[in-house]
């Protein structure tokens, strides 16, 4: 094949892989809640919830505070584009994303942090105490968060000896498919798992279900959202969510990954990572059930224990390597 | 080649010392008025600079070193300038930097034109430029320390610019007390140079007639490092840049913030690299390493708590010169292991973020200047709104917020994205002990990046969005094109350095090949020059900003035409903020020191604050309260347990000593005989 028939391949990959996640994301957010109603014995919203509820918010009219400027507007757009191009960057079904040049982990995690940092402006922006206790509280949340992230990243990277995601992926793949040294690496996922739970939103750190203003993190910044805005930052909340439960799956267990840009092989690579992160997703929603938010200033030892583990992660790679 | 290169810098060399000589005296010496002074001054100074970017390219792209030396009547003294990779790249950042401040200058100081001497304050400002070109171009030990010296008593002179403050007058003292500290301990390493190598001239600190033993090498690498040290604000000799940075003029502030502080990483990297001829132990690079880790972290901690904006940015530089030194001191340890790639991949990576660093800092300190000179106060707890009244300062400002805080695609991203790497790469290390803790570097790396992040949020978001908090925010104007432009160039610089690393890389890596021998551009740079692939075998990791800002602008487009196909035409309704049933008021809104309040409560251990709250309650219920007062305190740890006692013990001393001083004048005289006759026993 030719140079220009690669780059028609590749840009269609992306295409797809784009498509892909935009798809699922929703399903995944509307999975998790169904598995909550049904650990609470309610029947719960159908499957296509989410879908209708993305298809109605871009509908309705946008209402936006005389006090905001620029900013509120461009948010939503800045946030959503941040977090696909992040998405791209991630192997969902293809080992060796195209774009995997254009960014690594440490990317991943500045590309998120992006997003979040024009949510924060935004939720300063409307003037209302509220957005201010949101971004002050996702401030110090990310803060802990985010060297775990890096760190948990790393101590897997370090077998494969990359940072590059679709590297880390494409050897654990060819390797044997699950990740090669058990002890470090499943503190790693661990990590990794207390990082998800905090960077998108989740009980124990916040609830994604309240609107109660002692407790709210991420639902106090986007308060003064409306119409397709929140639509759009609803969507990269679930875009960010699926990143997440894509990073553990095929990090940590990339087993039925397309390693070649086969169609058959891609087509099922979609079919088992879905199963995956739907198992993931299923993990989230029982432990949403189970346990109880904590007070935002318990949720630091909480983080911390993540920092923790990332960090004998690595310090466990090196001594069981000699 | 079309141009003769020697000829360039001949020429470059003559006519920045001479724009600045003009910039010095003409505008004393010719000109009454104040505005022409100005006018003269800055104008000549961005001349000047307009020079320095030509010498500095330059001296870049030149094959080999240019020397010129003039002698003179002293001993030991001999005027030698050399103009190699490593100073030109200093020339190359105080020139870019100098020329958006120049033109900042011009409409900035308008408001000190009828309060101060303008023939002084332009003066002083050309004068402070020249000192640190030539401080990077010196060549010799003695007429080093001389535009060393004439470069910190310049600065303190600019800071006490506005000496009627009282304020003002402290830091001013402060700062010259502190920079005098370091410049004592810089003499005592060039005096051990001086002792082994015979000469002052750098030359033959390059290399001595003699191998220098171990003991004295150790000896210039303390030294060095407290007395540069001190000038580049290391924690904990970081103390005076809070209160000197924010105290001078807004574009003093960003030279001094920006550019003066890294000539002390030129001297830094100058002694190890260059003099020492980069042969060290390991520790060395460690100490600077876990030192530019503390720096960093405690920098953008302080920083935090921080609410006059200038301060703030002060602190900031604590932090960035610390991942300047992670960078460094990670290029040193590998270095010390024999792994000569990547050390020049640390070393790079500490340069570039040094450039990245004069910019984006350059750019904040001209926006605050900016806010300054609109709403006459530092205190950002009383701006508010000014995204709407001053829009294109918002813009220039938010573009160095996101660079400080290395958001991609910006620059800082790349420079703190290629020091993650040299830290992380640190598995090539045959020591189980780096290993370990060298990733820690990082993940303290990874913290300070976030909480500058949350810092500028907090900056950005108090001061531009939401309502004006005070009377000073609603009456604050844009601000002249004059300043507008001034700080247009820098946000431009950021972006260059940003977008096209590919370009950067190679041109630093002049630099760093001159220093490690060893060229990583090629192997730095590839996918045809997209990205940076920092790896001695590609394929470690790669990044590619210009990819990535395609992206982010292919896809925000691709999101409104989603939304439009979706969601048809967009209907839009504006309403005030809901307010929970009462009008909102601007002290309603979310404070600087509210928004910091949990990091404060989670990291107290480092802030040790003191919250004094005061409650008086209504007298028919103890549940009602009447009147409440607060206050916060964050503790000053190194000065109270640091300079303090050392004060103290200096003060005692200079009681004992004050026996001896009785004020007469005979007796004065009486103790220089004494004094010239026992050093002519001593001597005979």
């Amino acid at each position: 094949m030719g140079p220009v028939s690669v780059m028609i391949e590749s840009a269609l990959i992306t295409v797809v892989q784009m498509v892909v996640a935009l798809t699922a994301s929703p399903f995944i957010v509307g999975l998790i809640r169904k598995v909550k109603a049904r650990l609470q014995c309610r029947q719960g919203p159908g499957w296509l919830q989410p879908y209708y509820d993305l298809a109605k918010l871009f509908r309705k009219d946008v209402v936006a505070s005389t006090h905001t400027s620029w900013i509120f507007t461009a948010t939503p757009y800045i946030l959503f584009a941040s977090t696909l191009t992040a998405v791209l960057l991630v192997p969902i079904f293809l080992s060796k994303v195209p774009l995997n040049f254009a960014g690594d982990a440490i990317t991943v995690v500045y590309l998120l942090a992006l997003g979040t940092f024009f949510l924060m402006l935004a939720g300063l922006d409307a003037g209302s105490a509220f957005g201010g206790m949101g971004s002050s509280r996702e401030a110090i949340v990310a803060s802990l968060t985010e060297p775990a992230m890096i760190l948990s990243i790393f101590a897997v990277g370090l077998t494969a000896g990359s940072t590059n995601l679709s590297t880390i992926v494409h050897k654990t793949a060819l390797l044997q498919g699950i990740v090669t040294d058990p002890p470090p690496h499943l503190m790693a996922l661990a990590a990794l798992f207390i990082v998800t739970l905090a960077e998108t939103g989740r009980v124990p750190v916040d609830n994604p279900a309240t609107h109660l203003e002692l407790t709210m993190i991420h639902e106090a910044m986007i308060l003064e959202y409306s119409g397709r805005y929140l639509a759009l930052i609803e969507w990269a909340s679930a875009l960010k969510l699926l990143l997440f439960l894509t990073l553990m799956s095929n990090i940590f267990a990339p087993w039925g990954i397309a390693t070649e840009r086969e169609p058959v092989w891609m087509i099922l690579g979609v079919g088992v990572w879905l199963i995956k992160i739907c198992g993931l997703a299923v993990l989230i929603g029982v432990i949403e059930s189970m346990f109880a938010k904590l007070r935002l200033f318990r949720v630091t030892d909480f983080l911390g224990l993540a920092f923790i583990l990332s960090l004998l992660a690595i310090i466990f790679f090196y001594i069981l390597r000699g | 080649m079309f141009f003769d290169l020697s000829w360039i810098i001949d020429w470059g060399l003559l006519s920045v010392i001479s724009l600045y000589g003009i910039g010095i005296f003409l505008p004393s010496v010719f000109f009454r008025n104040a505005h022409v002074q100005n006018l003269v001054a800055h104008g000549a100074a961005m001349a000047a600079s307009v020079a320095g970017i030509v010498l500095g390219v330059a001296g870049l792209l030149a094959p080999t070193a240019a020397t010129f030396s003039v002698s003179s009547n002293l001993p030991l003294l001999t005027f030698q300038i050399r103009v190699d990779p490593l100073s030109s790249f200093f020339v190359l950042i105080i020139s870019l930097s100098g020329l958006a401040a120049s033109q900042f200058a011009v409409g900035y100081v308008r408001e000190f034109e009828n309060r101060h001497s303008m023939a002084a304050l332009g003066g002083l400002y050309n004068a402070f430029l020249l000192s640190m070109i030539l401080v990077v171009l010196a060549d010799n030990g003695i007429f080093f320390l001389i535009v060393w010296e004439i470069m910190s008593l310049v600065s303190y002179f600019l800071v006490v610019t506005e000496h009627e403050k009282a304020e003002t007058r402290y830091a001013g003292f402060f700062y010259l007390i502190m920079t005098h500290v370091g410049t004592a301990f810089i003499i005592v390493a060039y005096l051990v140079f001086y002792q082994q190598a015979g000469s002052f001239s750098f030359e033959t600190f390059r290399h001595p007639p003699a191998p220098i033993p171990e003991g004295f090498r150790t000896l210039i690498f303390a030294t060095a490092l407290i007395g540069f040290g001190t000038k580049a604000g290391i924690v904990p000799l970081h103390v005076w840049l809070p209160y000197a940075h924010p105290a001078a003029p807004s574009h003093v502030s960003a030279l001094m913030s920006g550019v003066m502080i890294k000539t002390a990483i030129y001297g830094l990297v100058r002694v190890y690299f260059d003099f020492l001829g980069g042969v060290f132990p390991w520790w060395w690079g460690f100490i600077i390493l876990t030192i530019g880790a503390v720096s960093a972290l405690l920098g953008v901690m302080y920083a935090l708590m921080e609410h006059d904006l200038k301060s703030l940015l002060a602190y900031h530089s604590v932090e960035n010169i610390g991942i300047i030194l992670m960078g460094i001191g990670s290029g040193m340890i590998f270095q010390s292991y024999g792994l000569p790639h990547l050390a020049a991949l640390g070393l790079l990576a500490g340069l570039y973020h040094t450039i990245n660093h004069a910019m984006f800092k350059g750019l904040l300190f001209l926006g605050a200047g900016s806010l300054l000179h609109a709403t006459h106060t530092r205190n950002m707890e009383e701006y508010g709104g000014l995204i709407r009244k001053m829009p294109w300062t918002a813009v220039f400002f938010l573009i160095g917020a996101v660079s400080i805080s290395a958001l991609p695609p910006s620059n800082g991203f790349v420079s703190e994205w290629l020091t993650f790497q040299s830290l992380f790469l640190s598995f090539q290390i045959p020591d189980l002990l780096l290993k370990i803790i060298l990733p820690i570097g990082a993940a303290m790396l990874a913290l300070t990046g976030v909480l500058a992040m949350a810092c500028f949020a907090k900056a950005f978001g108090i001061s531009f969005l939401a309502m004006p908090r005070s009377a000073h925010a609603r009456e604050a104007q844009e601000v002249p094109w004059t300043m507008r432009i001034g700080m247009g160039v820098m946000a431009l610089f950021c972006i260059v350095l940003g977008l096209a690393p590919m370009g950067v890389v190679p041109v630093i890596d002049r630099v760093t090949a001159s220093l490690t021998g060893i060229s990583i551009a090629e192997k730095l740079v590839s996918e045809g020059g997209f990205a940076l692939a920092p790896a001695p075998d590609k394929g470690f990791a790669s990044i590619s900003t210009p990819v990535l800002a395609l992206l982010l602008i292919l896809l925000v487009p691709a999101a409104l035409l989603m939304a439009a196909v979706i969601g048809g035409r967009l209907r839009k309704r504006f309403y005030k903020t809901w307010g929970c049933g009462i009008n909102l008021k601007p002290r309603m809104e979310y404070t600087a020191t509210g928004f910091t309040q949990p990091i404060k409560q989670v990291f107290d251990m480092i802030y040790r604050p003191t919250v004094k709250l005061e409650t008086e309650m209504l007298e028919e219920s103890r549940y009602f309260a009447k009147r409440m007062r607060f206050q916060t305190h964050i503790e000053p740890v190194f000065q109270e347990y640091l300079y303090d006692p050392v004060v103290k013990v200096l003060q005692k001393l200079a009681d004992r000593v004050r026996v001896i001083q009785s004020g007469s004048l005979h007796v004065y005289l009486a103790y220089i005989f004494v004094t010239l006759l026992v050093l002519l026993l001593w001597v005979r």
